[in-house]
């Protein structure tokens, strides 16, 4: 009789298993991609897997390369990037078979920041580029103390680089004496103990240890980035792989609803509305 | 079954293991070669080696890896010149001076800095040692050489310690008795025989040591600075091969030629690396003292 209901339990739990399979299929999303999107990512996915409980997210970074590079091999759902897909990545993406739609989610606005005994509270875009040139190399030629400047940067190939290659270098080379730092994070890190460096990270990552300074005498703020007033911003994307069907859709859909970009703005990114 | 078969199918077992790891090993390098070769299309093997701009996501892109290379060698060289001595010194201790009890407590904690996660001294060199480094020495930055090589030593010491030790344990009982015999202090024992004797033990764990420090990523990474211009001076930022692959190649364009040119200079470590390993087996073979007269 024992026996009897041990292979009973036994089976039940089989076919459990099978009708979860069956009514669950699908519902893990892999999304992969863009450190600088991974904060949004963590809490929209938090929040989502709380709301629908069957549903399974498994979230890495690794920088936007990485996220397309996945998206393109099918070994993630969801490509989350801080720059647009790149023609080369698009033309590898269709040889595969492969249809990356982009979906807006927020915006980004990135901050040159300083250390905060740093006097100098605010640099034009002209000023920050000659500094990430090695132009200037002195805080007194931008109005602050007799100091030499250390030029804190992200790796030349990081979507948050790209954007500050854009927007302030207008494609000049940096200065090799320039530190690389490999994230948001280090470069936070490496500026707010550093009375020398200047560095820029994510509206998002900015907090008082460090002081983010007025770009053209704009400070970055949420309606300043999204009236397109401070003119170092950028909107950040989730490609997915032709048009999201199911939970993949209901995800996107949730991140871009109201509840959505509430967790955006709480991450300090600018919501899309 | 009988037992000669046994002992035929278990040497089998075995060697399959073992080839396991060589083949795995043969298909990195292949790998290896294939993903870094084709930059050599756009670049000779003179430039990418000896060019001093590293600039790969610019248009055109220059791919010159001379002053990663630059910076691999000095913060190598300086972590040596900090871990060789007290990596052997220790050792000296350890093996030949210690008293068993200190001896049972020293060896393990020596070890365990090995085991230490490399994340780990990076974090530390970066919140703790560079803002000291800065404060007290007034510098402009604290992620420089000198941090570096520091955090590079504390991780090859143990390397070089416990081979130097083991070295220093294979030299024979009899060179020392001999040594006391003739009227020869301690000092002078350790200093005149047992040191000289074990010098091609301890060479080779000096090189392997360096091998460690050279292939190091994390630590690099995090507190080298990343500067790709040639240093000026042991405050300068650096960038080591380990650490520009690690921070370009989460983001660089899947089979781009900076995508190359990443695998390339992992080729570039991968012989280093394997120089190192060679120079240390020839020296441990060729300068091995061997034998001992008794009566």
């Amino acid at each position: 009789m024992r026996k009897m209901s041990k292979i009973l339990s036994l089976c039940l739990m089989c076919l459990s298993f099978v009708c979860a399979g069956s009514v669950f299929a699908g519902d893990t999303i892999v999304i992969k991609g863009s450190t600088t999107v991974l904060p949004v990512a963590q809490v929209a996915s938090e929040a989502y897997m709380k709301m629908h409980p069957g549903v399974n997210i498994s979230l890495s970074g690794g920088g936007s390369g990485n996220g397309v590079k996945a998206l393109i091999d099918g070994s993630t759902n969801i490509a989350t990037a801080s720059r647009f897909i790149k023609p080369d990545e698009v033309k590898l993406a269709q040889e595969k078979g492969v249809y990356p739609i982009p979906h807006r989610i927020a915006i980004d606005a990135i901050v040159p920041i300083v250390h905060t005994e740093n006097p100098v509270t605010e640099l034009t875009t002209e000023q920050l580029s000659l500094i990430y040139q090695g132009k200037i190399e002195n805080w007194k030629e931008v109005g602050g103390q007799d100091l030499k400047i250390i030029v804190v940067s992200r790796d030349t190939s990081s979507g948050t680089y790209e954007v500050w290659e854009e927007k302030i270098l207008h494609k000049a080379k940096v200065t090799p004496k320039a530190q690389l730092q490999a994230s948001n994070g280090a470069v936070f890190q490496a500026v707010s103990k550093n009375r020398y460096a200047v560095g820029y990270i994510g509206l998002g990552y900015l907090n008082k240890s460090v002081r983010g300074l007025k770009v053209d005498g704009i400070e970055a703020t949420a309606a300043t980035a999204l009236s397109s007033e401070y003119p170092v911003a950028r909107p950040l994307f989730m490609f997915t792989n032709g048009w999201p069907t199911g939970t993949v859709s209901d995800f996107i859909n949730f991140v871009v609803s109201k509840e959505g970009q509430d967790l955006v703005k709480k991450e300090g990114y600018v919501p899309l509305f | 079954m009988s037992r000669k078969v046994k002992e035929i199918i278990i040497k089998n077992i075995f060697l399959l293991f073992a080839l396991i790891s060589i083949v795995i090993l043969g298909l990195i390098i292949l790998f290896l070669f294939m993903e870094g070769v084709p930059i050599f299309t756009v670049v000779s093997v003179k430039d990418f080696l000896f060019g001093t701009e590293w600039c790969p996501t610019y248009d055109p892109p220059e791919f010159g890896i001379w002053s990663l290379i630059v910076g691999s060698f000095v913060v190598t060289i300086f972590a040596s010149i900090i871990a060789v001595p007290l990596g052997v010194l220790s050792a000296i201790y350890i093996a030949e001076i210690a008293p068993p009890l200190i001896k049972e407590i020293f060896k393990p904690v020596v070890e365990l800095l090995a085991g230490l996660p490399s994340v780990v001294l990076g974090f530390f060199g970066m919140a703790v040692l560079a803002p000291w480094m800065q404060e007290t020495f007034d510098l402009p930055t604290g992620l420089n050489i000198v941090n570096a090589s520091f955090l590079l030593a504390l991780m090859a010491v143990p390397t070089i310690s416990s081979i130097s030790e083991d070295a220093l344990y294979s030299v024979p009982q009899e060179f020392k008795e001999a040594s006391y015999a003739l009227g020869a202090t301690r000092v002078e024992t350790i200093v005149r025989v047992i040191v000289p004797s074990a010098l091609s033990g301890i060479s080779t764990a000096v090189i392997l040591g360096m091998a460690r420090a050279i292939g190091e990523t994390m630590v690099v990474l995090m507190v080298a600075g990343g500067a790709t211009a040639i240093p000026e001076s042991i405050f300068d930022s650096v960038r080591p091969m380990p650490a520009s692959i690690a921070a370009e190649m989460g983001e660089a364009p899947f089979r781009s030629y900076h995508y190359h040119a990443l695998f390339a200079t992992g080729i570039v470590l991968f012989f280093l690396t394997l120089g190192f390993n060679l120079i240390a087996d020839y020296v441990s073979h060729k300068f091995k003292e061997v034998g001992s007269a008794t009566l």
